[in-house]
């Protein structure tokens, strides 16, 4: 029984955070200007950070978490390093 | 190292997938309010949906599950929160600062004031 909660709440909750991912692709190429691209691509990472830890709720292992862990890091970096890159014409100078 | 969903009990089970929906359902409210908001200044405030309570349910829920299947107390999901509530104030600043600045530089109409500015 409490198989089939959870396995029913994670196949709904991975059919909503793809139907986001879209959306947020949608924005992310149509977007008017570059801060909407790089806003996009940030909230890109959280999610698909978000998918991947539903994914591991729903095969029960403790790989996935890792994984989420480094994607969360990375588009923190990624994301900083453009948003400077649109201040000041340099990430580093 | 795999966890059966069978271990848990199913009023737990039910707070699992209640936390689950949760964070995935704000997540998508997020995104579709990221794609309707008409002006940059109103769209920054979307994403933030799904990185404050989107994280912070599916985390518990993560949180719970694994401790309750593993029979010991695993609360290491609790890095991911803190790290998301932490850095994502910082690149929203660093966003918003260089979209001013590019909108003031090319003097488009629609830019914040300054603080203490008249209108011209």
């Amino acid at each position: 029984m409490s198989t089939i909660i959870i396995l029913t709440a994670v196949s709904l909750a991975q059919l909503m955070l793809t139907i986001a991912i879209a959306i947020l692709s949608v924005r992310m190429f149509y977007g008017p200007r570059a801060q909407d691209r790089i806003l996009g691509l940030d909230a890109l990472y959280v999610n698909s950070m978000l998918l991947l830890s539903v994914f591991g709720i729903g095969t029960g292992k403790t790989v996935y978490f890792e994984a989420s862990l480094v994607i969360a890091l990375l588009g923190f970096v990624g994301s900083v390093s453009m948003a400077k890159f649109l201040m000041r014409g340099e990430v580093i100078e | 190292m795999t966890y059966s969903a069978a271990d848990t009990p199913v009023w737990l089970a039910l707070f699992i997938a209640f936390f689950i929906l949760v964070g995935a359902g704000l997540a998508l409210i997020g995104a579709i309010g990221f794609a309707r908001l008409p002006t940059f200044y109103e769209r920054i405030h979307a994403p933030t949906l799904s990185t404050s309570w989107g994280t912070g349910g599916i985390m518990t829920a993560s949180i719970l599950f694994f401790s309750v299947a593993g029979g010991r107390l695993i609360v290491h999901e609790v890095l991911i929160g803190v790290f998301i509530t932490v850095t994502t104030p910082v690149t929203l600043m660093l966003l918003a600062r260089a979209a001013l600045y590019r909108d003031r530089f090319e003097k488009n109409p629609d830019v914040p004031l300054r603080s203490g500015q008249v209108e011209p």
